[in-house]
């Protein structure tokens, strides 16, 4: 045990000791075993049971191992549901929402927040507003306003646009985005500003290169929300060829073999875990970004 | 669920700082201004076609109803009348707070207790934390669908479980008596991750000296956690719970992929009955009636919310 661990409940000293010794190790290794039981083994026999015939599927007592591996259903999946489309469906939905998101709340939290025009206290507020009113209650009259976009009269159904233009009146990057730049010293950007460079240079420049942290859990919060997201798919996209991922499979669920459900879904979870596993760090900082954390 | 939810929390925070020099602001005066709202211009067109219109909207849709083109005709309190006439109203909210009172019970207490015995090992610790938000970062769907099939009454993994076990199989969605908690299961194994991760974060700001004092005064392990922890801890935890009832109280994916409501609207949830209202009866005005009605209830739950974290230091 670490001397320079800082204390907590139980102290470092309890632990020295032969009894708490064994205690300590004893709940590790319960620990360790209860939560690979719990978090990883549902997923161990996600991926197997992809790999067993329907057969070996319905047997009692079930295999642990599969007895003859079929990875022929892996294929079979990926092209009886057309899974390549409609994860490339999603990665555009997700890609579009995460730039469009940055292109228009980046520079509004920064007018928010250094240009600080008359009214911009009152933006800032209604924006913020919008987050206590709980999301899903809004699916009816946002479903209703994608149909037919006031003023512009068009019907955003079955386009991406249904999907990255609500995605980007996002309050809460806006809110995290603003109060990064509220801390960026204002003298940073008047040195910059009598050097002559315009706003937008200033934004480019000086602003965006030292926002790099808060830029990264924006991003991963939009993306990580779309790829997540299902009622709103499912409301927006009905066209069997622009569904989601999500929205797929659980639309297919019922006309298709168990295994091959199966292995669609292991396959609709591997970019996720990939994602996870490459930004691992930024996404558990992302957590704590709201400033819970003490 | 929980990461609208931290933002809520996190919105809170908002450090509301003086206003900036007013002489610059002078000075660059109504030019600057313009370019404020240049940059401002892309923002306000999608929060008010896409935020701020639809809350609006919701409001009104309530009173009206609404056809299928989305002509819209006043027709006073009859969407509310009709929706608290229907019997799956009564049932829908009986179920939603069921659900939500057992969710805490398991999705509340399970991942303090997580994060309080996490803060302790000092092995390990990072495959633990990545192995308790691995379901977070699984699409809902999938996890749900993925539960489906373990709740399956023959072959399915929880029956097996219980067999090894010589126990009797249960038949999980399809009774009445059981549909409800298969639904929290699924709910606390895709969404505890975050809540630990958040306590876990909270924890390493209890000071050290506390704990030391308490045990100088005689104090044992879960006199500890009672006097210490919980006390030192005690804001993030009621956030929290705020959080996760207004989290939990728009449940929806569950039930409509699992159960589809049933078994006899023993799984109909509030949320459930105004998709049900809206998108199967066509009937906007009665779906927006049913959510603006949990608005209202949820907006007590926001109230509580704003107050605690207001009153908090910034």
């Amino acid at each position: 045990m670490q001397a320079t661990a800082p204390r907590t409940l139980v102290s470092a000293r309890a632990l020295t000791t032969p009894r708490g010794r064994v205690i300590y190790w004893s709940v590790l290794v319960a620990v360790i075993v209860l939560f690979t039981a719990v978090f990883v083994f549902p997923l161990y026999w996600m991926a197997t049971g992809a790999l067993k015939s329907s057969g070996e599927l319905a047997r009692t007592p079930p295999t642990i191992f599969p007895r003859h591996p079929h990875p022929g259903v892996y294929r079979e999946a990926w092209q009886r549901l057309s899974l390549g489309r409609y994860l490339l469906n999603t990665l555009v939905y997700a890609a579009g929402a995460w730039l469009l998101q940055l292109a228009v709340c980046v520079p509004a939290a920064y007018a928010l927040s250094k240009l600080r025009p008359v009214l911009g206290r009152a933006i800032l507020g209604m924006m913020l507003a919008t987050l206590m009113i709980p999301p899903t209650v809004l699916l009816i009259p946002l479903y209703l306003t994608v149909r037919d976009v006031p003023l512009l009269h068009v019907n955003l159904l079955n386009t991406p646009f249904a999907i990255w233009f609500p995605a980007a009146a996002n309050a809460f990057s806006v809110f995290l985005l603003k109060r990064f730049f509220d801390s960026i010293p204002r003298e940073l950007l008047e040195a910059a500003a009598i050097d002559g460079a315009s706003s937008w240079r200033i934004l480019r420049s000086v602003v965006l290169p030292i926002s790099r942290p808060i830029l990264a859990v924006v991003s991963i919060f939009a993306v990580v929300s779309v790829w997540k997201d299902f009622v709103w798919p499912l409301l927006v996209l009905p066209d069997s060829d622009r569904m989601t991922v999500s929205v797929a499979i659980s639309s297919l669920s019922n006309q298709t073999p168990e295994n091959i459900l199966i292995a669609a879904l292991v396959i609709a979870s591997v970019p996720a875990i990939a994602v996870f596993l490459l930004f691992q760090r930024h996404i558990m900082a992302g957590l704590t970004a709201g400033g819970l954390k003490g | 669920m929980t990461t609208t939810a931290l933002r809520k929390a996190a919105s809170r925070r908002s450090p509301s700082r003086p206003a900036g020099p007013r002489r610059t602001a002078a000075r660059y005066g109504v030019r600057r201004g313009l370019s404020a709202y240049g940059f401002l211009c892309g923002a306000l067109i999608c929060f008010a076609l896409f935020s701020w219109y639809p809350i609006v909207r919701e409001a009104l849709l309530g009173f009206q109803r609404t056809n299928f083109v989305g002509r819209s005709e006043w027709v006073g309190l009859d969407n509310f009348h009709r929706v608290g006439a229907d019997p799956a109203f009564g049932k829908a909210w009986l179920n939603t707070l069921e659900f939500t009172g057992l969710a805490l019970l398991c999705g509340y207490v399970l991942p303090f207790v997580t994060a309080l015995v996490l803060n302790e090992l000092r092995h390990a610790r990072a495959y633990l934390r990545f192995v308790v938000y691995l379901p977070v970062m699984l699409p809902p769907a999938v996890a749900v669908l993925l539960f489906k099939w373990f709740y399956d009454p023959g072959p399915g993994l929880f029956n097996q479980l219980l067999h090894l076990a010589h126990l009797p199989g249960l038949n999980w969605l399809d009774s009445t008596s059981t549909a409800l908690l298969s639904l929290v299961i699924v709910s606390t194994w895709m969404n505890m991750g975050s809540g630990t991760l958040i306590y876990l974060a909270a924890l390493q700001s209890v000071e050290g000296e506390l704990y030391e004092a308490a045990e100088l005064d005689g104090a044992g392990l879960l006199r500890r956690v009672w006097h210490v922890t919980i006390p030192q801890t005690r804001l993030i935890l009621l956030v929290m719970l705020l959080l996760q009832v207004i989290a939990t109280m728009q449940v929806f994916i569950e039930p409509y992929l699992l159960t589809g409501g049933g078994p006899q609207d023993a799984t109909v949830s509030v949320v459930y009955l105004m998709y049900q209202y809206a998108f199967n009866f066509n009937s906007y005005g009665g779906g927006s009636a049913l959510g603006l009605m949990l608005m209202l209830v949820l907006m007590v739950f926001s109230a509580a919310y704003l107050r605690l974290t207001r009153d908090d230091g910034r």
